[in-house]
C-alpha cells in the first residue's frame, strides 16, 4: 500500500502494458523480418505456394542482384569448362552465364551521392540561415521562415512539372547535380527549421565574449557556435539524409540512365521472366539496413528530427 | 523580442571594438547568410511555382514540341472541377486520409500511453515499433505487394491461420471493396510509431505533481485520464494530425508501389490522378492547373488548421 | 556441333574483316527493354565488340517505365541512345516526330534488302506510314502473345479422362477461344497432387499496356477491327461491333471463371510466376519468354509446350516485338549504323536465334531446321503469319491509357458494361485524333 505512487505505475500493469507493446513490435517487425529471409530464398521458393517458412538458404537472390546474366547454347556452356567461382557456379544451374555486373551497383553508388552531396549542401544553407535567422534581426523573419515551411506542403508531383521542363531546358534532367540542387531544395526546410531550434539552445553569452575579445563575427560562428553545434548539427544531417535516401516521386519522374537512385530500381529488378523477388528482396534488404542503423543510433533526436523541431522530448 | 539581447550587445559594444569587427556589418552577414537559402527555394519552389500557375491557363503539351500553345483561360480549372474522376480521387483521398489518421491516432496514442508504464527494456521495443517509418516507402510499398498476393503471400496466410478462412479466398489489392483498405493497413504499420512518438513526448511534459494533486483531491483514475492526460496531450496529437495530414495528401510512393492506383480507379489518389495527367497523358496545362488546386487545398486546410491548433495550445 | 561453331564464328570474323578501316572507336549505348532476351543481346553483340572496335554499353529500362522512360528521352531529344529498340507502337511518332533516323538509302548502300525479313515484320516494326517502303527500323525482335501449358496434366491419364466425362471432348491443345475457357473452366479450382489449381492468368494490368495487350488476342481473333477503313480513322461500327463487344466479353468472362485470385493487376512477371508456382494449368504471355521456360529446371522441358493463340471467328495474335532503330539525335549515327549492318548479316541472326532472340530473317525462319530447333519455333511461325497491332500513330500512349482504363474498369472493376466501355473508347481516341488534327 505505502509504495504505492502515482507517477510509478503498479508492477501489474507494467507487465500488461510490456505484453502488449511487445506483442505490437513483434507484429510490426513480420514484414521486415519476411524481406529479409526471402532474401536467402530460390527464385521458386519465394513464389512458392503456399509461403514456405522453412527453406534451403542460398545467396542467390544477392548473386542476381550484382549480375545480369544470359542463357547460352549448351555447346557453348560446354566450352566454357567447370565454373570458376561460387556465383558461377550458381548461375551454371540455369543454364546460364554472368553477362555482366548489373546496374543495382551504379543506382546504390548514385543513391550514395546524391544522397551526401544533397545533405551537405542542405546542411551547408541551412546552418548559415539557421544562424541568421537565430541571432539577427531578419525583417519579417517570421513570414520568411514560413515560407520555407510551406514550400514543403507542395505535392511532390504538382512541383515537378515545372521541375522537369525547366530541367530539360537547362540541361539538368538525369544529373546528379539537378538531384543534388532539387533533394537540397526540399530538405532546406527541415534543415532550417531544426538547426534553428538547436543554435537558439546556444547561450549568446559565448559569441559575444568572443567577440569582444576581437574576434569577428565569421570567427564567432566557426569557432564557437559551430562546435557547439555539432551533435544538433550531426542529427540533422541524418534526417536529411535519410529523406534523400528515400525519395522516390522526384526520382522516379526526373531520372534514367545516369542519376537514378536505388528506390525507383529496386522495385523493377528483373529475373528470368519476371520480377525477380529474392534479389529485389536482397536489394531492399541492403537499402533499407543504413536506415535501420541510423534509426537505432538516433533514437534520442529522433522526435525533433521527424517533427520539424516541433516537438522536444 | 529575440533581438533585444544583440542589440543591447551591439549598443554595448564601445565603437573602437565595433570597428575591430573587420569588414561586414551584422545585418550583411544575415543577408548573406540567408541569401543561398531565399535563393534555392526561389529558383527550384517559387519560380516552378509560378511557371505552373502561368501553365494552367494554357493547353500546352510537354510532348509535343512544334505545336502551338494556346491561352484557355479557366477552363481547365473548369474541366477539372466538373470532371468526375477528379472527384472519384478526392473521395479515395479523403477516404484514405480520415482512416489512417482515425487508425494511427487511436494505436499511436494507446502504444503511447503502455510505453509511458515504464516497464523494463521500453526503450528497446520502442526503437524497434519506429523502424518502419524510416524506411523507404516505394521498396516497403513494392514489398507488401508481395506479402498481399493471395497465392504466395505471407499476409493472406496469416489472416486465414488466425480466421480460419480460405488464404486465396480474398484478395486485398484485387478486390474492389478491399484495395482502400489494403492501402489503410500499410500506411497505419509505416506510420502509426510517428504518432506513438509525438504522444510520448506529450506524455512525459505531463509534469507530475498534477497528478500528485489530482491523487490529493481523490479523482479517480478515469477522471484523471480524461481530465489531465488527454487535455494536456491534445496539442501534441493535434500536430501529430497536421504532419500526418499533409503528407498523406501528398501521398504518392507506397500506393504506386502497392497497387499503382487500381483496381478501376479506386485507390488513386490525388497524386496518382496528377501523375497520369501529367506524365503518362501530357496534358501539361491541365495538370497545372490541377496541381495549383492541390496545392491551394493542402495549403488552406493547414492554415485553418494551425490556427485551431494554436488556439488549443493557448488555453 | 564444335565444328558447327567453329564454322559460324570464322563467318562471323570474315564479316567482320570486310568493314575495315572504320572510323575511330565509339562508345555505343543501345536501349531496350529489360527481359530475357535483353541479356541475350549483351552476349551477342560481344561479337560486334570485338569486330568493329566500338565499345556497346547497355540501358535496359523494365517494361513498366519502359515506354515511359524512352518516350520522354526522344521528346527531349536526348542522347542517351545512339540506338533504340523501341516498341512497334511509337514507329509513327519516331517517323513523324523525326526521332528516328530514315534507313532507306542507307539500306540501298549497304545492299540489306528488307525482303529478307519476314513480310508482317517488316510491316509491323519498320515502316511508316503503314506498308509504304519508308524504313525507320530494322525487324530486331519479332514477337507474339501466344500460350503455354502445364503438358504433364494434360497427358495425365486421370485428367484426361476427367476431362472426357465432364465434357465430352479429348483434352487437348485449344483450337478456339471457347474451347480454352471450357479447359480452363475445367482446372479451375481443380485439386491435382494436393493443391488447388486455376485455369489460365491472363495480362490484366492496369499502369501500362498489360490488359490490353491481352484482351486483343480475343479482340482480333473475334476478328475487331480498329477502323471501317485503314486510315480514315473512322471507328463507329468497327471498334464497337457486334464482334468486338462479343470478344470483350468474353475476356471478361475468362477473367472471373478461370484465373487465380490476386492476377487483378497482372501482366508478364505475374503471368509468369503463377505458371512457375504451379498455380494455372494454361498461361498468356510473349514468345519472348518461351525459351527461358522451357529450360526451368522445375516446370519446364518435359512438363511444359505451347500453343499460338486460338482463333475464333479467325486465326490472329497480338504483335509484340520492335525494331531496332538510330536515334537522330545521336552524334555517333555512323557507329550506329554499323551496328544495324552487322545485326542484319543472316550469321548474326541465327546465332541470335539460337541464344534466344527471336530473329525475323528469312534465312533463319525458313531454314529447314527451324521448326524442329525448338519446340514453340512452329508456333512462333504461325503465330507471325497473323499479327495485329495496336494503332501505331504518334498519339499511341494517349490510345493505349484510353484503352487501359476503360477495359480495366469494365473487366476487373466490374463497371458499366462491354458495350458502354467500347463506346466510351471511341469517344476518347475521337478526342486525342481530334487534337492532334487528324479528326
Amino acid at each position: 500500500m505505502s509504495s504505492y505512487s502515482v507517477t510509478e505505475p503498479s508492477q501489474k500493469s507494467k507487465t500488461v502494458a510490456a505484453v502488449l507493446v511487445i506483442a505490437y513490435a513483434l507484429i510490426t517487425m513480420v514484414p521486415l523480418v519476411w524481406i529479409i529471409l526471402t532474401g536467402f530464398k530460390s527464385p521458386a521458393d519465394a513464389i512458392s505456394y503456399p509461403p514456405k517458412v522453412v527453406f534451403d538458404p542460398t545467396l542467390e537472390g544477392y548473386v542476381n542482384l550484382f549480375t545480369t546474366r544470359t542463357r547460352v547454347t549448351p555447346e557453348d556452356l560446354e566450352a566454357l569448362g567447370p565454373p570458376e567461382t561460387w556465383y558461377d557456379a550458381i548461375v551454371r544451374q540455369y543454364d546460364m552465364v554472368i553477362a555482366g555486373p548489373s546496374k543495382f551497383g551504379e543506382r546504390f553508388l548514385n543513391s550514395i551521392i546524391i544522397g551526401f552531396g544533397s545533405t551537405f549542401l542542405s546542411i551547408f544553407l541551412g546552418t548559415l540561415a539557421a544562424y541568421a535567422f537565430s541571432r539577427f534581426r531578419i525583417p519579417l523573419a517570421d513570414d520568411l521562415l514560413f515560407f520555407i515551411l510551406s514550400t514543403r506542403m507542395m505535392p511532390p508531383i504538382a512541383v515537378a512539372i515545372p521541375i522537369f521542363l525547366m530541367y530539360r531546358q537547362l540541361g539538368l534532367s538525369d544529373t546528379h547535380l539537378g538531384m543534388i540542387l532539387l533533394y537540397t531544395a526540399v530538405n532546406i526546410s527541415l534543415a532550417v527549421w531544426l538547426l534553428k531550434g538547436f543554435i537558439d539552445e546556444i547561450p549568446r553569452e559565448y559569441e559575444e565574449a568572443a567577440l569582444i575579445d576581437g574576434y569577428t563575427r565569421f570567427q564567432a560562428f566557426y569557432k564557437v557556435v559551430l562546435p557547439q553545434a555539432a551533435t544538433g548539427i550531426a542529427s540533422t544531417a541524418i534526417f536529411c539524409l535519410i529523406f534523400a535516401w528515400n525519395e522516390y516521386a522526384f526520382a522516379v519522374l526526373l531520372t534514367s540512365a545516369t542519376a537514378q537512385t536505388a528506390p525507383p530500381f529496386i522495385p523493377t529488378i528483373i529475373g528470368v521472366g519476371g520480377l525477380d523477388w529474392p534479389a529485389v528482396a536482397a536489394g531492399a534488404t541492403l537499402f533499407l539496413l543504413p536506415v535501420m542503423i541510423f534509426t537505432i543510433v538516433l533514437r534520442k533526436h529522433l522526435l525533433r528530427g521527424i517533427t520539424f523541431g516541433a516537438v522536444r522530448k | 523580442m529575440s533581438d533585444s539581447i544583440a542589440d543591447k550587445a551591439a549598443r554595448a559594444t564601445p565603437p573602437r571594438v565595433a570597428r575591430k569587427v573587420r569588414g561586414l556589418s551584422d545585418r550583411a552577414i544575415a543577408w548573406i547568410f540567408v541569401a543561398p537559402t531565399i535563393f534555392l527555394l526561389l529558383a527550384i519552389n517559387i519560380f516552378p511555382l509560378i511557371w505552373t500557375i502561368r501553365l494552367s491557363f494554357t493547353d500546352f503539351r510537354a510532348n509535343r514540341q512544334g505545336r502551338e500553345v494556346e491561352w484557355v483561360g479557366l477552363r481547365n480549372y473548369e474541366r477539372i472541377l466538373t470532371d468526375s474522376d477528379v472527384w472519384l480521387s478526392m473521395q479515395a483521398t479523403a477516404h484514405f486520409l480520415i482512416w489512417t489518421i482515425a487508425l494511427q491516432v487511436i494505436l499511436g496514442f494507446a502504444l503511447a500511453w503502455l510505453i509511458n508504464r515504464k516497464f523494463k527494456g521500453n526503450d528497446l521495443w520502442t526503437t524497434i515499433i519506429v523502424l518502419p517509418m524510416m524506411l523507404s516507402p516505394a521498396v516497403v510499398g513494392n514489398f507488401w505487394s508481395f506479402l498481399y498476393q493471395p497465392q504466395i503471400g505471407l499476409f493472406n496466410y496469416v489472416i486465414a491461420f488466425l480466421t480460419g478462412q480460405n488464404a486465396s479466398s480474398f484478395d486485398m489489392l484485387g478486390s474492389v471493396d478491399l484495395a482502400p483498405w489494403s492501402i489503410v493497413i500499410v500506411d497505419t504499420w509505416m506510420w502509426t510509431p510517428f504518432v506513438m512518438l509525438i504522444c510520448l513526448a506529450g506524455l512525459r511534459s505531463i509534469p507530475d505533481y498534477i497528478y500528485e494533486a489530482a491523487e490529493i483531491d481523490r479523482a479517480s483514475q478515469w477522471r484523471q485520464f480524461f481530465t489531465i492526460t488527454i487535455p494536456m496531450v491534445l496539442p501534441f496529437l493535434m500536430l501529430a494530425v497536421l504532419f500526418r495530414g499533409i503528407e498523406n495528401f501528398k501521398m504518392f510512393d507506397l500506393v504506386v508501389q502497392l497497387t499503382g492506383g487500381g483496381p478501376g480507379n479506386v485507390t488513386t489518389l490525388t497524386s496518382i490522378d496528377l501523375k497520369r495527367e501529367a506524365f503518362e497523358k501530357w496534358r501539361t496545362g491541365y495538370a497545372s492547373a490541377y496541381a495549383i488546386i492541390l496545392f491551394v487545398t493542402v495549403f488552406g486546410l493547414a492554415s485553418i488548421y494551425v490556427k485551431a491548433l494554436n488556439k488549443v495550445k493557448e488555453r | 556441333m564444335k565444328t558447327f561453331k567453329l564454322a559460324s564464328a570464322s563467318a562471323l570474323a570474315l564479316a567482320g574483316a570486310t568493314w575495315g578501316g572504320t572510323a575511330a572507336a565509339e562508345d555505343l549505348t543501345l536501349c531496350w527493354a529489360a527481359w530475357d532476351p535483353a541479356n541475350a543481346l549483351v552476349e551477342l553483340s560481344k561479337d560486334f565488340e570485338a569486330q568493329s572496335g566500338h565499345t556497346m554499353n547497355f540501358e535496359f529500362v523494365p517494361w513498366p517505365n519502359f515506354a515511359d522512360r524512352m518516350l520522354n528521352e526522344l521528346n527531349s531529344g536526348g542522347k542517351l541512345c545512339d540506338l533504340l529498340i523501341g516498341d512497334s507502337q511509337w514507329i509513327g511518332g519516331g517517323a513523324e516526330n523525326g526521332h528516328y533516323v530514315k534507313l532507306n538509302d542507307f539500306f540501298d548502300a549497304e545492299g540489306i534488302s528488307m525482303d529478307d525479313f519476314a513480310d508482317a515484320a517488316v510491316y509491323a516494326y519498320s515502316t511508316w506510314p503503314k506498308g509504304t517502303e519508308n524504313y525507320y527500323a530494322l525487324p530486331a525482335m519479332g514477337d507474339a502473345n501466344g500460350w503455354f501449358y502445364r503438358k504433364d496434366w494434360f497427358t495425365d491419364p486421370e485428367i484426361m479422362a476427367a476431362y472426357e466425362a465432364e465434357t465430352g471432348q479429348a483434352l487437348r491443345e485449344p483450337e478456339s477461344q471457347k474451347e480454352l475457357m471450357q479447359i480452363a473452366k475445367f482446372f479451375q479450382g481443380r485439386e491435382i497432387d494436393g493443391q488447388e489449381r486455376y485455369g489460365v492468368s491472363i495480362f490484366t494490368e492496369r499502369g501500362s499496356e498489360g490488359i490490353t495487350m491481352g484482351v486483343t488476342g480475343a479482340l482480333y481473333a473475334w476478328g475487331f477491327q480498329y477502323e471501317n477503313e485503314p486510315g480514315s480513322y473512322d471507328m463507329v461500327g468497327a471498334v464497337n461491333s457486334a464482334e468486338a463487344v462479343e470478344a470483350l466479353e468474353f475476356y471478361k468472362e475468362l477473367y472471373e471463371c478461370c484465373t487465380p485470385p490476386g492476377y487483378t493487376n497482372s501482366y508478364m512477371g505475374e503471368s509468369l510466376d503463377a505458371f512457375k508456382s504451379g498455380q494455372v494449368a494454361m498461361a498468356m504471355n510473349w514468345f519472348a519468354f518461351f525459351p527461358g521456360l522451357f529450360a526451368d529446371p522445375d516446370i519446364g522441358g518435359e512438363k511444359i509446350d505451347f500453343f499460338v493463340n486460338p482463333p475464333q471467328n479467325k486465326d490472329a495474335s497480338t504483335l509484340g516485338g520492335q525494331g531496332i532503330s538510330v536515334v537522330s539525335y545521336s552524334d555517333k549515327q555512323d557507329a550506329a549504323l554499323e551496328y544495324i549492318k552487322w545485326f542484319a548479316q543472316p550469321e548474326v541472326q541465327q546465332r541470335w536465334w539460337d541464344l534466344g532472340g527471336y530473329a525475323v530473317h528469312k534465312s533463319v525462319l525458313e531454314d529447314p531446321s527451324f521448326i524442329e530447333s525448338q519446340p514453340f519455333a512452329g508456333d512462333f511461325l504461325e503465330a507471325m503469319n497473323a499479327v495485329q497491332d495496336f494503332w501505331q500513330e504518334p498519339t499511341y500512349a494517349e490510345l493505349l491509357l484510353a484503352m487501359q482504363e476503360r477495359i480495366h474498369n469494365y473487366v476487373v472493376a466490374d463497371q458499366g458494361t462491354a458495350q458502354e466501355a467500347l463506346d466510351m473508347l471511341i469517344e476518347d481516341w475521337t478526342e486525342v485524333f481530334e487534337d492532334d488534327g487528324k479528326l
